[in-house]
């Protein structure tokens, strides 16, 4: 059985990813998932609806904000931004994730050590 | 955003949240369909793409919430209405939890006020009782108490310890109090000084006892109890300083003592200073309860070696008089076993009241198997709604929370009525209880028993709902989703459990039903012990004292008792009186000494054995029924006249003579300075001491006689008990002609004490009796309840199993091999448990051994029969259930196939 929540991911990475999306642009949620699917060429398989708990945590701890208002495609929608806190967690998050990388890639790498 | 905010925005989120998903679905519809799929096909490709839509909201919810009470709520909820859906089952088991629940917090009530509560003083765990043992003493050690102590003992005490902050010695007597009202035999302790000292309670009103007041032939003085303060002078603060006549003497009240004071065990109506004579004691005389408070840090067994340390210092410092060797004592071996003063307090009930808490204990295990059982039963029926659930994502773990909340929720509910029912079970277990139980008034629901009633409610919530959530609520949960419950109805794994739960019950009822045999086996052999008087019903006795200021010449005491005596004989309906310094089981000090023969050699360092002394009038063995077994009574002519004659008991004779007949003749005295007596009967064995004990060697001397207590002028006993054979005994018009018999011979006389000697008695068996009704009501509660065990587990397979009956009628299986079959399921159930419950009851039993008198904690006959009627029975609960499986009709089983 899968867990319930970030299927595959590790914890945060998709809160990282919304944000990442985010800081270029507004979006509301549908898009988000578009967006993230498309630009990960569909390597990570998110069920389009892990998105909204997510959304939901990064709400809470106001890291995005959120506002009604009409699409692109002329639907009523809720619009996420991101807010001055969340662009300095993102940085932080990154930063924290590229050691990880790092770290992993290296420990990884085959010949040394 | 605050906390609270959160939770008013809250209903606002949450439609943004739905709104946002379906808004998002639609989309993804609409493309879909803009790239050419059918409606119905998008709508599916994007639900599959977005997931399970209620979880994520769910999961999104969760996000703000507080999440572990708001979840806890739900539960709560659901669990409610669950069980509001079912009120049958609610019902039947709310009510057996409740009386589980009720029985236990009523039996831990009585535990935890009498035996766990510290006592009523300040810093109650200094205090203790003077206790010492005498292994060396000849025949002492028959009795009861080990060896009390003397009034110089309590001088050398007192002034010579290390270990102790006060200490003091004390009795318990009568005394009548005259000029209030009617003359009234009150209930009065004597003190010494030390004794309030170290018990440290302060009076009510006015001041405790003084040293002053200890001065022998000095000024009168004397306490009241808060319950006589009520009584007699309707709380009247103006008693302090006013005379009352005890004893025929004016006494000056000096205090009052506090609401429920009691002297260690005691009740008392009025508290007397000791006042000993300092100038005339000698070492001997036994008589005194020692009380003392340790100084802090002191412990029992240091307390002990200071009492050791002062023995030698007693013994130096005083004699029994001349040409005695004071050093004799030394082969007595007195040995100081202080004890707490709770224990003291307690005495022998505690055995009683753990062997009824285990037994109530275990009730309630077999009420919660009950009640698991029937939630099994119903969890099946749910197991459907179960599946579905775990089908839609609820997670396993959350399942079985819901099933244990509602469990929970059940015990709690069954704890609120069971409090209730605690409530009515304290009284009636107070009006059942031994009457002599100690601390009785102490005895109420208070915050620990309420504490335990909670941890009990919430224990066996628990234990109810721990199976079937294990069992049903696990990850295998959703099998059950197909199927309907047709393949699963053969399948023996589903009866496991209950199966097991029946074993249990029925093993636990066997251990309970053991308890109770045994008990009633104990019973048994306790009503075939000859007590020493008969017909105990038509035995009227009572107590009546003369005091010295009274009626001071001793002939003239014994005159007033003679012609009480034939008052008493010519009342209607009497058929004889007669005189006892104490009946059996009476429970009254006795007197005791050493006593002597003639024929016999005592070496200088030898002391003879020491016996009980009691003494009794003509007539009073008829009157008893206490058979003569050789030789003859006393004569009227024989106590008038001072003749030195004495009976015996017979183990006494058999003792010192070989044979009752033996010992007729031979001649008898308490000390050197006392003429021989010569024994002119011997007396059957009584049970001086209540039934289960051994009966004492007995001396019985006429109740006025020369040397009477040492001194050597004519003396009477002057307290008395009246023992009346009669009829009527007991009732009221008789008691009221036998007082007015007693006061037309002297109208300052009260009784005291007045019962029929069936009261006596049963107080005396009141530990056995009490404990055989307790383990009487936990063992049928027991069984009935492994009955209806039993038979809801059989009935519940046979409606299971009507299919495979309904083929093997169709098959040609007679009714009988049905019955067979079904009965040899619950015939092995019963077997099992049984065979379990003898292994239990084995281990078990021995913790009562304090309680059985005549039976062992193994008597293999009381364990047959229980057994026998434990398998009787449990099969007969089956056959119920077998009768109606042969009634399956094949045809309509089968026509669901």
């Amino acid at each position: 059985m899968k867990t319930r929540e970030q299927r595959d991911l590790f914890p945060g990475a998709l809160e990282m990813m919304i944000l990442r999306t985010l800081k270029r642009q507004p979006l509301h949620g549908y898009a988000l998932a578009q967006h993230i699917k498309r630009t990960s060429n569909d390597l990570l398989q998110i069920e389009e609806g892990s998105l909204y708990p997510a959304l939901q945590r990064l709400l809470k701890e106001e890291l995005v904000r959120a506002e009604w208002g009409i699409s692109s495609t002329n639907r009523r929608v809720r619009i996420y931004k991101l807010t001055a806190a969340g662009a300095k967690h993102l940085e932080h998050e990154v930063s924290r994730f590229e050691k990880m990388l790092e770290g992993i890639t290296r420990v990884l790498a085959p010949g040394e050590s | 955003m605050m906390w609270f905010q959160r939770l008013f925005l809250r209903r606002r989120l949450y439609e943004n949240l739905s709104e946002e998903i379906r808004e998002h679905l639609e989309e993804k519809i609409e493309e879909l369909v803009a790239g050419g799929m059918s409606r119905k096909e998008a709508t599916a490709a994007a639900r599959r793409a977005f997931g399970n839509v209620m979880l994520t909201e769910e999961d999104s919810r969760n996000v703000w919430r507080w999440l572990s009470v708001e979840e806890l709520l739900a539960d709560v909820r659901y669990g409610l209405r669950a069980l509001r859906h079912n009120p049958m089952f609610t019902a039947v088991a709310l009510l057996t939890i409740a009386i589980g629940i009720g029985a236990n917090t009523a039996v831990f009530s009585v535990v935890n006020s009498v035996l766990l509560k510290p006592l009523n003083y300040p810093n109650a765990e200094q205090l203790a009782s003077l206790h010492q043992i005498a292994p060396g003493a000849p025949g002492l050690a028959d009795f009861e108490n080990g060896l009390h102590l003397s009034a110089s003992m309590y001088f050398t005490y007192a002034e010579h310890n290390r270990a102790f902050q006060s200490l003091g010695v004390w009795d318990t007597g009568t005394a009548s109090v005259t000029g209030l009202a009617e003359p009234e035999q009150v209930r009065t302790v004597e003190v010494s000084d030390g004794v309030l000292q170290a018990l440290d309670v302060p009076p009510a009103v006015g001041r405790w006892l003084s040293e002053a007041d200890q001065v022998p032939r000095g000024p009168q003085r004397v306490m009241l109890s808060y319950g006589y303060w009520q009584r007699r002078f309707g709380r009247d603060r103006s008693v302090v300083g006013r005379n009352i006549t005890v004893d025929a003497r004016p006494r000056e009240v000096v205090g009052v003592m506090q609401k429920d004071f009691r002297l260690v065990d005691r009740d008392f109506d009025i508290m007397v200073p000791l006042a000993f004579d300092r100038g005339n004691l000698i070492l001997a005389g036994f008589g005194f309860e020692g009380v003392a408070r340790m100084k802090p840090g002191v412990t029992i067994t240091e307390a002990d070696a200071d009492l050791t340390r002062m023995l030698p210092i007693w013994m130096d410092s005083w004699t029994n008089g001349p040409g005695t060797n004071p050093h004799f004592y030394e082969t007595w071996k007195i040995t100081p076993m202080i004890r707490p003063l709770k224990r003291e307090v307690i005495g022998n009930v505690s055995d009683v009241l753990w062997v009824v808490m285990g037994t109530i204990g275990l009730v309630m295990l077999v009420a919660c198997a009950n009640v698991t059982n029937l939630l099994l039963v119903r969890i099946e029926a749910r197991q459907q709604e179960l599946a579905v659930r775990a089908a839609l994502g609820a997670g396993w773990g959350r399942m079985v929370r819901g099933l244990l909340v509602e469990s929970v929720m059940l015990g709690l509910m069954g704890g609120v009525l069971g409090a209730a029912f605690a409530y009515a079970g304290v009284r009636l277990l107070l009006a059942i209880g031994p009457a002599n139980l100690p601390r009785v008034s102490e005895i109420s629901l208070d915050a620990r028993t309420l504490g335990f009633t909670v941890l009990l409610a919430l224990l066996s919530g628990l234990l109810l709902g721990l199976i079937p959530a294990l069992k049903y609520a696990g990850p295998r949960a959703s099998l059950a989703l197909r199927g309907g419950g047709r393949a699963a109805s053969a399948s023996r794994e589903r009866h496991r459990a209950r199966s097991i739960l029946v074993v249990g019950q029925v093993a636990m009822a066997l251990v309970l039903l053991v308890s109770a045999g045994l008990m009633i086996r104990t019973f048994q052999a306790l009503r075939t012990v000859d007590p020493g008087f008969t017909d105990a019903q038509h035995l009227q006795v009572m107590r009546i004292s003369i005091p010295a200021a009274l009626v001071a010449e001793p002939e003239r005491v014994l005159r007033i008792q003679n012609e009480i005596l034939e008052k008493l004989a010519a009342t209607p309906g009497v058929k004889s009186a007669g005189l006892v310094s104490e009946m059996p089981m009476e429970g009254f000090d006795s007197d005791w000494d050493c006593i002597f023969a003639q024929d016999k050699i005592y070496p200088d360092n030898v002391m003879a054995p020491l016996r009980l002394y009691k003494y009794i009038s003509p007539g009073f063995l008829q009157t008893a029924g206490t058979r003569l077994v050789a030789g003859r009574e006393f004569t009227w002519s024989d106590v008038y006249g001072l003749r030195p004659v004495v009976m015996i008991s017979e183990n006494l004779a058999r003792e010192m003579w070989g044979t009752p007949s033996a010992a007729l003749g031979k001649q008898l005295r308490e000390f050197p300075s006392m003429p021989w007596h010569e024994v002119i009967g011997v007396i059957q064995d009584v049970r001086e001491r209540g039934v289960q004990e051994k009966a004492p060697e007995i001396v019985y001397w006429p109740p006025m006689m020369e040397y009477l207590f040492g001194r050597k002028i004519a003396d009477t006993v002057r307290t008395e008990t009246f023992v009346i054979r009669s009829e009527r005994a007991g009732t009221e018009a008789f008691l009221n002609e036998v007082r007015q018999a007693a006061w037309s011979v002297n109208s300052s006389l009260p009784l005291a004490s007045v019962r029929t000697m069936k009261e006596v008695y049963d107080k005396s068996v009141a530990r056995t009796s009490f404990t055989l009704v307790m383990l009487g009501i936990a063992g049928v509660m027991a069984l009935v309840l492994g009955i209806i065990g039993i038979y809801g587990v059989i009935s519940y397979t046979v409606s299971q199993r009507k299919r495979e009956i309904g083929i093997r009628l169709a098959l040609g299986a007679q009714g009988q091999d049905v019955v067979q079959m079904v009965l040899s399921q619950g015939a092995t159930m019963a077997l099992a448990g049984v065979a379990i419950g003898i292994g239990a009851a084995l281990g078990l039993t021995p913790l009562m051994r304090s309680l059985l008198f005549g039976v062992t904690a193994q008597d293999p006959e009381t364990f047959a029969a229980v057994a026998a009627l434990l398998i009787l029975v449990a099969l007969l609960a089956c056959y119920v259930p077998a009768r109606r499986a042969t009634r399956v009709d094949p045809m309509v089983a089968l026509r669901y196939e």
